[in-house]
């Protein structure tokens, strides 16, 4: 056999020759590749049985959870009393995690699923998480429920779609992950809710389309190798003399561990705050440029601006309780959200202990800040070289505007107003929201307004009244351009065509 | 920029914003009628419209209509998307606060002059049958048996039917035919809509925004007979 290949490739001329080495390189990459893929794939039916005999035979699992044992037998969960605190845990994670936001449709049950996520790929309906046996997860093992954070695979064993996040929730630690259980068992209404079918075209609802995905993008955490990558950031952080803030002293060391764990697992950060290539993966390595860089969220038209940059949303400036306050109340002294970070302060980081948010923010003031700050002077030069007296009009149509609807609230001078030293109507003077280069959000917050969450902190919030049927593109156009050059502010033009853009999303 | 252009808007910034460094720190007024500014460009300066654009009314509407009104597009039973985005992160108590805010203002109605209809008289005078007397053949009940005879409300959560745009009304009414629009169950408004053809509809909706607004504009405090229908967003 071999002789006979070996005398017929030498018979070969030296161009077909090649070809055919070609060819047998390619044909082992597709082999490798079919493989990778293949142990994606089967891995799922192996587990699956072990699973599935585990159930049958309702012992308890393979025994890696040292404290709720009790809990693996979930036949009989009921009848079994689970500890308080392990409850009391589950759901303070779950908050954490803020797992109702997505879980919940509006106005449905809450963890009931059946929201539509959309993605560039096709709408993903999200899941029932209560323990109703036969359409929730009432009947998962707790080994099942670790293996769906830690490795993306439902209880039966088939691939999930990313947009859940399991790229960060691989990160949770079996503890975590086994309180969660716990809540989602014992602490959360069973509703029996069918799971919508996601509306994903081929070849993207296919279990090879995932497996295929995840060979490329997903790696499952090592419990292990997380915890020394945090370390190292830790080191790190401690012995950058930049930031200023960490003596080293073990408790910003175990702050920095404790934030960067909420940040890149439970918390998911970079399911927003990160750009997603074509395929719809994020980073979520922080040794990476793109950790937390801010992207455009894919079909929100919202921007996640980057936490890594003084420029939009990084933190290394401010003082650490500031930061507190936002995700705790919502505004701050010089901030306040909305838009969808308002979804987050008001369904999660407005109940995460005070620990917790000193934690984090211990953790994003010790990230090294990277300027994707483009140069203002040149893009200003860019957009109005071309036409410097529509330009020049353009500004002072931005003014006239400017104090016929916004002034009022804003200040004469966009100083803003604030009540007990927060804001209440936010300055426009030196607001990185405004200033900062994509400007989606300010276009957006201009056309469609929006309230800050109410929260604890701040029960009743100040809003924004939406301009959509107000002021035309060229009209919005003229007064964002203006706020961005007013006071002391700098930053590029904004165009008309950019308004249309987001105007769509809005209307 | 052009330099000479530059120069001159930079001086002319730095003339006007000059002053600013004495007000850093502006104090806001801590009341609702600042905090509820952000509804001014739909709902006009104090919740009032005038019956000519698109958008309702909301000054001096029954406080539970406009709590339920609020909750419903928080909670997905109705769908305008300005309306969602305002609410969807506020807490009920602060909802509440909103609609009590609302309903309180006595303020006199902007425009009580009766809408022009391009409506045929027998269009005008159908709707006028329906409204007045409903259709007790097709079991449809006439609107003043729930809005009160005056068509101004009742309390304490059933809105007023004049002195509202005529598109918003017909704009209504579709709505709660398809299931865009719903209140909490039982559905009456929705139950019944849904026995009205196209025709009806317009009908109504013409004849209702045609009418002036009367002397007295505030809503009943009871009707003289119990619901005809099961409402659950009256209580």
């Amino acid at each position: 056999m071999v002789q006979v290949i070996k005398s017929q490739f030498v018979a070969l001329n030296p161009v077909k020759r090649t070809f055919a080495v070609l060819a047998v390189i390619l044909s082992l990459l597709c082999v490798a590749a079919a493989v990778l893929i293949v142990n994606e794939l089967s891995a799922t039916n192996l587990l699956d049985t072990n699973l599935i005999a585990n159930k049958a035979i309702n012992t308890p699992a393979s025994g890696n959870n040292s404290e709720n044992n009790s809990d693996n037998i979930s036949e009989n969960k009921s009848s079994l009393k689970p500890p308080n605190d392990a409850l009391q845990r589950g759901a303070y994670l779950a908050k954490v995690g803020n797992c109702a936001a997505c879980h919940t449709a509006r106005g449905g049950a809450t963890y009931a699923g059946g929201k539509a996520i959309a993605t560039p790929f096709g709408a993903v309906y999200t899941s029932n998480i209560t323990p109703d046996f036969e359409t929730g997860i009432g009947h998962w093992s707790v080994d099942a429920f670790y293996r769906a954070l830690h490795e993306g695979r439902s209880a039966d064993g088939h691939l999930l779609t990313p947009a859940f996040p399991y790229p960060n929730y691989t990160h949770i630690t079996r503890a975590d992950s086994d309180d969660l259980y716990t809540f989602f068992m014992h602490g959360v209404a069973p509703v029996a809710q069918v799971n919508r079918a996601h509306e994903l075209p081929f070849p993207f609802n296919t279990q090879f389309a995932l497996a295929f995905w995840r060979t490329l993008f997903f790696e499952k955490a090592d419990q292990n190798t997380a915890k020394n990558t945090i370390n190292i950031i830790a080191v790190q952080a401690i012995n950058t003399p930049a930031t200023g803030q960490f003596k080293s002293s073990k408790t910003s060391d175990e702050q920095v561990q404790r934030g960067a764990y909420l940040v890149r697992g439970l918390g998911h950060c970079s399911a927003c705050h990160a750009e997603r290539n074509a395929l719809g993966a994020s980073v979520n390595n922080p040794f990476s440029d793109q950790f937390l860089s801010g992207a455009l969220m894919p079909m929100r038209d919202w921007y996640a601006p980057s936490l890594v940059d003084k420029a939009e949303a990084g933190v290394t400036h401010l003082p650490k309780q500031d930061v507190v306050n936002l995700l705790k109340t919502g505004i701050a002294p010089n901030a306040s959200v909305l838009g969808p970070m308002a979804e987050v302060v008001a369904g999660s980081t407005q109940f995460w202990t005070d620990a917790d948010l000193n934690a984090t923010a211990t953790y994003l003031q010790s990230l090294p800040q990277i300027s994707a700050h483009v140069d203002v002077k040149s893009s200003i030069k860019s957009t109005t070289s071309a036409n410097v007296k529509s330009q020049a009009a353009h500004l002072f149509r931005g003014a006239e505007l400017f104090t016929q609807h916004c002034a009022t609230c804003h200040g004469e001078q966009g100083q803003g107003m604030r009540v007990e030293g927060n804001v209440a109507l936010p300055a426009l003077a030196g607001n990185r929201a405004i200033t900062m280069p994509n400007t989606t959000n300010l276009v957006r917050i201009l056309l469609a307004g929006g309230y800050a969450p109410s929260t604890a902190g701040n029960p009743r919030p100040f809003g924004m009244p939406p301009f959509v049927h107000v002021l035309n593109d060229t009209d919005i156009a003229a007064v964002t351009t203006y706020i961005r050059n007013a006071w002391g502010n700098q930053a590029g033009a904004v165009t008309a065509t950019e308004v249309v853009r987001v105007r769509r999303g809005v209307e | 920029m052009h330099l000479a252009l530059r120069t001159i808007f930079s001086l002319w910034i730095a003339v006007v914003t000059l002053p600013m460094l004495a007000q850093t720190n502006v104090q806001a007024p801590d009341n609702m009628a600042k905090r509820m500014q952000a509804c001014t460009t739909c709902h006009g300066a104090q919740g009032i419209t005038s019956n000519q654009a698109y958008f309702p009314r909301i000054a001096g509407k029954p406080a539970g209509y406009l709590f339920n009104q609020l909750q419903n597009f928080k909670e997905g039973r109705r769908h305008y998307g300005l309306m969602v985005v305002m609410v969807e992160h506020l807490s009920d108590a602060y909802l509440l606060d909103m609609a009590q805010y609302f309903a309180n203002l006595d303020l006199p109605y902007q425009n009580p002059a009766p809408l022009k209809t391009p409506a045929s008289d027998a269009s005008l005078q159908f709707g006028k049958t329906l409204s007045l007397q409903g259709d007790k053949s097709r079991n449809i009940p006439a609107c003043t048996s729930c809005h009160g005879a005056a068509l101004m409300g009742v309390q304490p959560a059933i809105p007023a039917l004049l002195g509202l745009p005529r598109d918003y009304l017909a704009g209504q009414l579709g709505a709660w035919q398809t299931g865009l629009r719903r209140g909490h169950a039982p559905d009456c408004m929705g139950r019944i809509a849904k026995m009205l053809q196209p025709t009806d509809v317009d009908a109504v909706a013409n004849w209702l925004a045609s009418q002036p607004v009367p002397a007295y504009t505030k809503a009943a405090a009871s009707l003289p007979e119990p619901l005809v229908e099961k409402c659950g967003g009256v209580k």
